[in-house]
């Protein structure tokens, strides 16, 4: 399903297990997510860059395309109605924006108050957007790359397996400069890590040359 | 894996399954049928305060814990779309992806709960004629008013920022919202789908806040509303004094991750 080639990485880092990380996508950069053991859900948030107040919005992204998952030809929209980037190849073919991150706090809602204390992909996002001062506030409805959250016409939402297989890869093109956040997701409590998480790759690209 | 990882992973499927039985499947406990739109009358006495919101603006409110907001479609062709943050602390607020995902439903209706950010519940649907609310789609925008209409027009975007810099907030604190009386399911393609014929004069929902809230409504067009011209009426909004939750309260009693809510927002009154 890839439809254009890129050029060589220009960068490259496997994100262990459970960690988080972040770079900045230029405009025309493709950021490439693989999920290198499969089974594995990358959650993602976007920032301008310029002025993070500007920021991915699950909901306007979901509304612009009339439809309830992400997948290839996506565009990524901001809570000013911009494009940050778009989907530009998908191997997997089912990604979630409607069921957020998990946090300590929801955990313990979900799962009962033992799984409190168990690392979350919220630990994640606030750690490294703090890096770039942001904070709690800044955390909006991400993207959930390699999830596979059906909502049935009767409003059914579940998190079921994962179908993506060792290997699967979802191409991200930058509309604009952004920071590209990730939180590579410790949940062990549902099937979205199929309850082991495992490390995934990213690697950055320059735009294919003309 | 290891084999003791092994275990660990098994026993949390099968958590998994029975809690998904609890929440979609076999064991799961009814939910209230909806009220009738003559139905739940406010006494005078509980009434706080009442407000008609035209069409195309917004409302902040404040309310109380065991405070209710009532918004009622007065004719049938609003939709409503909601925030809030908790009065004590603005960083905490309404979470809609938490809401569907605990509760395995993206069909809010009478007998749910709108929970925060921190695992606690914001706001229970203790009464509701329509049951056709969205979570997933989002309200107006500049951009989606002016695909629709030709230019932009007042939009629920702009009342929230509106709104949240009233309340000396911005950009930033502004969630993904809530929207009532608004019909939109998810077809077995994943396609959006507007259920018109679900909208009724009269329909309304009763909120209960369930932690101190600063709550705006705005009263414009659901973005996936078809109808051209947008279609536009007053909403009326009423605080009043809910009566106080009996021992098996739909909404405290609803699921075992209801249950938790609810005990981790006692905490915060204990």
């Amino acid at each position: 399903m890839t439809n254009m080639i890129l050029p060589e990485a220009i960068y490259t880092h496997d994100v262990p297990a459970e960690r988080p990380w972040s770079h900045i996508i230029r405009q025309g950069q493709t950021l490439r997510i693989i999920d290198s053991e499969g089974q594995q859900a990358v959650d993602a948030l976007l920032y301008c860059a310029n002025d993070p107040a500007e920021r991915y919005s699950a909901q306007d992204t979901l509304r612009l395309q009339g439809s309830a998952y992400v997948g290839l030809g996506t565009k990524l929209v901001s809570n000013k109605g911009r494009v940050m980037g778009h989907v530009t190849a998908d191997s997997c073919g089912l990604h979630d924006t409607s069921a957020g991150c998990c946090s300590c706090e929801s955990n313990a809602v979900r799962f009962g108050e033992e799984t409190k204390y168990q690392h979350a992909c919220r630990e994640n996002f606030v750690l490294e957007l703090s890096k770039y001062g942001m904070t709690k506030r800044d955390i909006v409805a991400n993207l959930n790359f390699f999830m596979n959250v059906p909502i049935d016409p009767s409003g059914n939402f579940t998190v079921v397996d994962g179908i993506s297989a060792p290997g699967n890869y979802v191409d991200i093109t930058a509309d604009m400069d952004v920071i590209f956040v990730i939180s590579n997701c410790p949940q062990v409590n549902n099937p979205c890590n199929g309850f082991n998480p495992t490390p995934i790759q990213v690697r950055i690209s320059d735009p294919p040359l003309a | 894996m290891s084999a003791t990882q092994q275990e660990i992973a098994e026993a949390n499927r099968r958590r998994y399954e029975e809690l998904r039985a609890a929440g979609q499947g076999a064991t799961l406990k009814a939910l209230p049928y909806p009220t009738a739109r003559d139905g739940a009358p406010i006494a005078v006495d509980d009434v706080i305060s009442r407000e008609h919101v035209p069409p195309g603006w917004y409302a902040t409110v404040r309310l109380r814990r065991g405070e209710a907001l009532r918004i009622i479609d007065d004719l049938g062709v609003s939709s409503v779309s909601l925030i809030g943050w908790r009065t004590e602390d603005m960083s905490e607020r309404i979470n809609c992806a938490d809401t569907v995902k605990v509760q395995w439903s993206a069909a809010i209706s009478k007998g749910r709960v709108i929970l925060s950010d921190m695992g606690r519940v914001l706001l229970s649907v203790i009464e509701d004629t329509s049951g056709a609310h969205d979570l997933l789609a989002g309200g107006s925008t500049p951009g989606s008013t002016a695909a629709a209409f030709g230019a932009p027009t007042r939009n629920t975007h702009d009342n929230f920022l509106a709104a949240a810099a009233k309340v000396g907030l911005g950009l930033r604190d502004i969630p993904p919202c809530a929207t009532f009386f608004a019909p939109v399911s998810v077809d077995p393609k994943g396609r959006f789908v507007w259920n018109g014929a679900r909208k009724h004069a009269g329909d309304f929902v009763d909120l209960r806040a369930e932690m101190n809230l600063v709550l705006v409504v705005s009263n414009c067009a659901h973005p996936l509303d078809p109808a051209r011209p947008a279609a536009s009426g007053p909403i009326t909004i009423i605080r009043h004094r809910a009566p106080a939750p009996t021992p098996d309260d739909p909404c405290r009693t609803a699921s075992p991750e209801a249950v938790r809510a609810f005990m981790f927002t006692d905490r915060l009154f204990a």
